[in-house]
């Protein structure tokens, strides 16, 4: 499985895998699993849409997820955060049924953009995939701090004079760059949950904001690695394995912590090396 | 030579749905000074501190931070909000957390610097966090999250610290504790407090002066000028009795709604 | 009579789809709005969506193993909101999260299931069909069994409406009043899963979310009461329907070369538009967030004559 061919899949895999960790990190700290899930699946629209009118797809799909994140940060400000991220998921996946409505032919490179494919990735690729995953992590980066406060005591980030709404727009918009720049691996559909399922788990192993997102980038190299070999082994969707391997990652670290709390420990580096001391000993 | 007011609002108003809430409140606090905002619930006394803080324009009136007009950029105001909800999921200790009260408004990733770091640990020391300091945040007991809240506010030492109804979740030993410790940090550091409460005898050990609010008035001035029957009456609008006993005080009024200004206390009638 | 030409191309009244398609949108339009109100307020918009995707990978694995469709939409449904609310926790944060991973999961299954049906039918037509369904092609035949389903949803709600209603609006005060706080949840759970199993198979996942939450939120915004806010979304969903049926209808006629736009199309940008619209009288009444509503008015619990506005 490491033959010419899929060495591309495994450069793009890690890239992505590093991307959706990191950006991954801040959708679970603020609780956006339900934009993270909303703009590459409507994105998806944009990509048929582009389909539509001889671009490349992958041009639509990244304008629609730009607009998605637009529609949720600016109308999510005054309605149910929620409730506007349901309603311009459907419209914009309207739009999508409605593109494919016009249009008689239907693309086997769908299934592909929305379930992941290993074998589809050419080397000319690789190198707008890293470019787009460098911006997004130093976007992260960038922001990092102002995250973080926005993220967990927004009123006294508000009383700082930092305006929590523009700072969620801004991490809305990176996270539109982070799903539509994965999309040649894992698919548009199933990067959302390597954005959830990793740093879920990482959370469980330690209690640094810092460690926690090295780990989510560990867990999230594990587990597309692990999807990539296995897709490979047996021929089904990389999408399969993603999915249900970042569901596992997350039942995982529930699972750890659920135990070390009946142990009475606390959670950290210290629990886990005294752990991994007990258990070889 | 007096020292001008570090905070000074003068004839606040603002107005909800028409109804009004602020009727031209108005009071200055001082260098250190310790006062207390209290007024039942739903009198507006988080209104009041967020136009203060700048989080929310009054329809007229104006409020100065040392001798400036009021900007949200400013840094010289400490804030500790009421209700902040701290998840037990969230990987963030209350030593980081304290740390943002620094430097969480900066770009960048930020590998903090030896002399940040001993600034938290002295914050932690002065608000006697240090046993916790590595735990989650969100693992924390009421009393010991309202510590952690105070440092971050206080890390950066601004001249002021306003707090939005501190004490009303936490058990009487632990109000004793927090309000201890912050008569303690503003007689050592110097920094003013405003503290919104419901309840005042809390805080009448310590209170250097008091802001009286009711039907959107306020009465400002010491504990011995504004919490009298005739100020209270005139604020108001109907008599109230204010009677003081073993170093307590209890506002009595004609059994009204409104006018229960001590919800753990039965309204007592007087004839 | 001309005006009655404008609107309605030749032969609507009396095309059989469209009698179909009135029919079982105005009732998948009515129990949406019902469970759709509750939704909104418990703030599980988030589950709702997703249960539409993991009830379509029941549906594609019923496919694939032979199953009745609609067994397995609303069983993979009803299995996909039982696993939600298992692991999920009351914080809204963590209970969004634990609805990710298990559409994470089923998405990944629907990949499978999709990929291994390859060889039966044609992989293009399942994989548009199960993402954008289409309330023309719904057959006749449906009808008694939607109606049933509804009917056994709203009965359930119903049955669960006091308690259900007290731990949407105030957990505390409920679970102070002695309400199960882990049963209504379920039960509410399995209620949503049904209905939205149903709706997705009836008229395809993208209008089950739109009727879902559209209508609802739009209803909430408009009125002060969840009993008011019920009928109100009733009465925009079933409105938002027909008008997107109509349109659908009449589109094939504008242009002759080009195939109509799908219904599915039209009902979600008028719930949209409606929405949007409906933000715009919130507005108006300053004071109020986001067009919450205050706990105990929507409950019906107290007569709060005098308005306290929020300080």
């Amino acid at each position: 499985m490491f033959a010419g061919f899929m060495v591309n899949a495994w450069e793009v895999a890690t890239i992505v895998a590093v991307v959706a960790g990191v950006v991954g990190f801040f959708v679970v700290l603020r609780g956006s699993a339900f934009p993270a899930h909303a703009i590459p699946n409507g994105a998806f629209a944009g990509a048929a849409g582009a389909n539509l009118i001889g671009l490349n797809p992958l041009v639509g799909l990244g304008a629609f997820a730009l607009l998605a994140a637009l529609g949720i940060g600016t109308l999510g400000r005054r309605g149910r955060r929620d409730v506007v991220t349901a309603l311009a998921l459907v419209l914009m996946l309207a739009i999508g049924a409605a593109f494919l409505s016009q249009s008689t032919e239907y693309e086997p490179e769908i299934f592909s953009l929305l379930f992941g494919e290993i074998l589809g990735v050419s080397s000319a690729e690789i190198l707008p995939v890293a470019i787009l995953g460098l911006a997004c992590v130093i976007a992260v980066g960038v922001l990092y701090r102002r995250l973080l406060l926005t993220s967990i005591i927004p009123e006294i980030a508000a009383a700082r004079g930092l305006q929590p709404n523009r700072v969620e727009l801004a991490f809305l918009i990176v996270l539109a760059c982070a799903t539509t720049m994965t999309v040649p691996v894992v698919g548009a559909l199933l990067i959302f949950t390597l954005m959830i399922g990793p740093p879920a788990a990482a959370r469980s192993f330690t209690n640094r904001p810092g460690f926690a997102l090295i780990v989510s980038v560990a867990i999230a190299l594990v587990t597309v690695w692990a999807a990539i070999a296995c897709s490979f082994e047996t021929n089904w969707p990389v999408g399969f394995y993603v999915g249900t391997y970042s569901a596992a990652g997350y039942g995982l670290g529930r699972a750890y912590a659920a135990w070390e709390r009946r142990r009475g420990g606390q959670l950290g580096p210290d629990a886990l090396i005294a752990t991994l001391q007990s258990a070889t000993s | 030579m007096i020292d001008p007011p570090v905070l000074d609002v003068s004839d606040v108003r603002i107005a909800f749905s028409g109804r009004k809430i602020l009727d031209g409140v108005s009071f200055e606090i001082r260098k250190g000074e310790f006062t207390g905002l209290i007024g039942s619930n739903g009198v507006g006394k988080t209104t009041l501190l967020r136009i203060i803080l700048g989080l929310q324009r009054p329809d007229s009136g104006e409020v100065r931070v040392l001798g400036a007009p009021r900007s949200s950029r400013s840094h010289s105001l400490g804030y500790v909000p009421q209700k902040v909800v701290l998840d037990a999921d969230v990987p963030m200790r209350a030593r980081d957390l304290v740390a943002l009260g620094l430097d969480g408004h900066r770009f960048g990733f930020g590998r903090r610097s030896k002399h940040q770091r001993e600034l938290v640990n002295e914050i932690l020391h002065d608000v006697d966090a240090e046993r916790f300091a590595d735990s989650r945040v969100g693992n924390l007991s009421g009393g010991e999250q309202q510590r952690v809240l105070i440092a971050h506010a206080l890390v950066s030492r601004p001249q002021v610290l306003l707090l939005d109804e501190p004490l009303a979740n936490l058990d009487p030993k632990s109000v004793q504790e927090i309000v201890a410790l912050l008569h303690k940090v503003s007689s050592e550091h110097g920094v003013a407090i405003l503290l919104s409460a419901h309840e005042m005898n809390a805080l009448l050990p310590v209170m250097d002066r008091i802001v009286y609010v009711t039907e959107g008035r306020a009465a400002s001035g010491t504990t011995d000028e504004v919490v009298r029957s005739d100020v209270l009456s005139r604020l108001y609008g109907h008599h109230v009795d204010v009677l003081k006993l073993h170093g307590r005080v209890l506002v009595v009024a004609e059994p009204r709604p409104e006018a229960d200004h001590l919800p753990d206390h039965p309204t007592l009638t007087v004839s | 009579m001309s005006l009655r030409r404008l609107l309605f191309e030749p032969g609507f009244f009396s095309s059989a789809p469209v009698h179909t398609a009135v029919l079982i949108g105005a009732v998948t339009a009515v129990v949406s709005a019902v469970v759709g109100v509750f939704t909104v307020v418990r703030s599980q918009s988030f589950a709702g969506h997703a249960l539409t995707d993991i009830a379509t990978t029941g549906g594609s694995g019923a496919v694939y193993f032979g199953v009745s469709p609609l067994a397995g939409f609303i069983g993979g449904g009803v299995a996909g909101g039982g696993m939600m609310d298992l692991i999920g926790v009351q914080r809204v944060r963590s209970r969004d999260l634990a609805t990710g991973i298990v559409l994470g999961a089923a998405t990944g299954l629907a990949a499978l299931f999709l990929y291994l049906d390859a060889t039966q039918s044609a992989t293009t037509g399942v994989t548009q069909q199960i993402l954008f369904g289409s309330i023309f092609t719904v057959s006749s035949s449906t009808i008694p069994i939607v109606a049933i389903c509804s009917a056994v949803v709203l009965l359930l709600i119903g049955v669960i409406y006091r308690p259900l209603l007290l731990s949407s609006i105030s957990p505390d005060l409920a679970s102070v009043r002695g309400v199960g706080l882990r049963v209504v949840g379920l039960l509410f759970m399995l209620a949503l899963a049904v209905a939205v199993g149903l709706s997705s198979i009836a008229i395809g996942s993208i209008l089950s979310t739109a009727l879902l939450i559209g209508p609802a939120a739009t209803a909430l915004r408009l009125t002060r009461s969840i009993r008011g806010a019920m009928v109100v979304a009733c009465l925009l969903g079933i409105a938002t329907t027909w008008l997107g049926v109509l349109l659908a209808y009449d589109s094939d006629y504008w242009d002759p070369s080009s195939q109509g736009l799908p219904v599915s199309f039209f009902i979600v940008a008028i719930a949209f538009l409606i929405y949007l619209l409906s933000g715009l009288a919130a507005r108006r009444h300053v004071g109020r967030r986001n067009g919450d509503i205050p706990a105990k008015e929507a409950c019906g619990l107290e007569d709060d004559t005098t308005s306290k506005a929020v300080a």
